[in-house]
């Protein structure tokens, strides 16, 4: 799912300070997985902005609504007499929501509340992390399961590097090797020997290659006229 | 070869590549300022989140000793301070709140095993949304105590009274009369 983080209050509160009406739209996607922007985070964010405003003496109406998903047009036209109502709106979906709320509503102004971060799962409860890079290409049938392209620090396709020690990675003390884990999964797998195997080089053109990627099913396509 | 002498090892020239260094952490601007003039007659309005196996039965036990303790603090009777939302906290604060505390359950001793330390870490969040608003994180405090504590109870609520009325009213100002 998408994990993002929350912005600092003053950088929000610096852009709405002025206005009459400000609604909150939050997500109860994936960013209220990861305590980001859900309904409990919409909550807290309009409360702080209230009393913020209250105690600089500024004429802040602050609404909140939050959407069952905030990246579908479909789920965004239920905002629309609340949009209508607000001089901007702060979006606690992850960057991809912003846009789409920016598009079902071309006049007004779209201020994003959350940095969306990265595709990855919870850990355990407060921890996340990164997990896959959308690389377009999966390899994770030859790498046990890990990915080596998010979760390498060079995106290594022949790793470990110098800088993995005891399993960990030099570039922080609290991130394991992505290769380690590879190694340690194909052994306990009985199956290293994936790993005598010469990859042909992989394909990046399905990555950040060419602009923003689209992918298009002809079979999913409604056509407009269809005779 | 002359020894230096006095010269500052600062004063040497820096080899290159070396690192910059630290620029030193801006201070952080005061919270709230001093404190405001309270305006005659003003009395701390403090909420007081209450957990009904200790600090609410604590409560209890203080009136039927009869131990006074100030009329400032209105308790909100909680099944467990685990179920505290730093909302709740929030919401006492845009209300007018001047102080807000949250008496939980000896540490080790909560009925449900570790809903006041899920409280202490609201609370320390709470603290630092607090800070974020410019409003001094002492405002709001999480308080342990046993169900045989009466006395302690009122302790805590006269403690707390005292720290608020020597903070001043609440940066934030009333909505309406009362909370």
């Amino acid at each position: 799912m998408i994990i993002g983080e929350r912005k600092k209050l003053e950088d929000i509160y610096a852009r709405v300070k002025d206005l009459k009406k400000v609604l909150v739209a939050g997500c109860n996607g994936c960013v209220a997985i990861c305590y980001a922007g859900g309904e409990k985070e919409v909550g807290l964010l309009a409360t702080e902005l209230r009393i913020m405003a209250k105690k600089d003496g500024k004429p802040l109406e602050v609404s909140e609504l939050t959407h069952v998903r905030q990246c579908e047009h479909e789920f965004a036209e239920a905002a629309r007499a609340a949009v209508e109502n607000a001089d901007a709106v702060i979006c606690l979906g992850c960057g991809e929501g912003v846009q789409i709320m920016a598009e079902h509503f071309p006049a007004k102004v779209f201020l994003p509340g959350i940095n969306t971060t990265f595709i990855g799962s919870p850990d355990k409860q407060g921890v996340w992390s990164e997990k896959c890079a959308a690389c377009g290409n999966c390899i994770l049938d030859r790498t046990g399961g890990v990915c080596p392209i998010a979760r390498c620090s060079k995106s290594l396709l022949n790793g470990p590097c110098g800088g993995s020690h005891d399993g960990k990675c030099e570039v922080r003390d609290d991130l394991p090797c992505a290769w380690q884990l590879i190694y340690d999964r194909l052994k306990a797998l009985n199956r290293l020997e994936e790993l005598d195997q010469i990859w042909e080089p992989k394909d990046w053109r399905t990555s950040r290659d060419g602009g923003a990627r689209r992918i298009v099913r002809e079979d999913m396509v409604v056509k407009e006229n269809p005779t | 070869m002359a020894e230096a002498t006095g010269a500052p090892a600062a004063a040497a020239p820096k080899p290159a590549g070396a690192p910059a260094p630290k620029a030193a952490p801006t201070p952080r601007p005061p919270v709230e300022g001093p404190p405001k003039t309270p305006t005659a007659g003003w009395e701390p309005e403090i909420v007081a989140f209450c957990c009904t196996f200790c600090a609410y039965t604590a409560a209890d036990l203080a009136g039927s000793q009869r131990t006074t303790y100030p009329t400032n603090v209105k308790i909100v009777k909680l099944l467990c301070t685990g179920k505290l939302d730093p909302l709740y906290m929030l919401k006492a604060f845009e209300s007018g709140a001047d102080g807000v505390y949250v008496a939980g359950c000896l540490e080790g001793s909560c009925h449900f095993e570790t809903g006041n330390l899920r409280a202490k870490a609201q609370v320390e969040r709470v603290k630092k949304m607090l800070e974020e608003m410019g409003i001094d994180p002492a405002r709001a405090e999480m308080f342990n105590l046993s169900s045989a504590m009466g006395t302690r109870f009122a302790e805590i609520a006269r403690e707390f009274t005292d720290r608020i009325r020597k903070l001043g009213p609440s940066p934030v100002p009333k909505r309406g009369v009362g909370l």
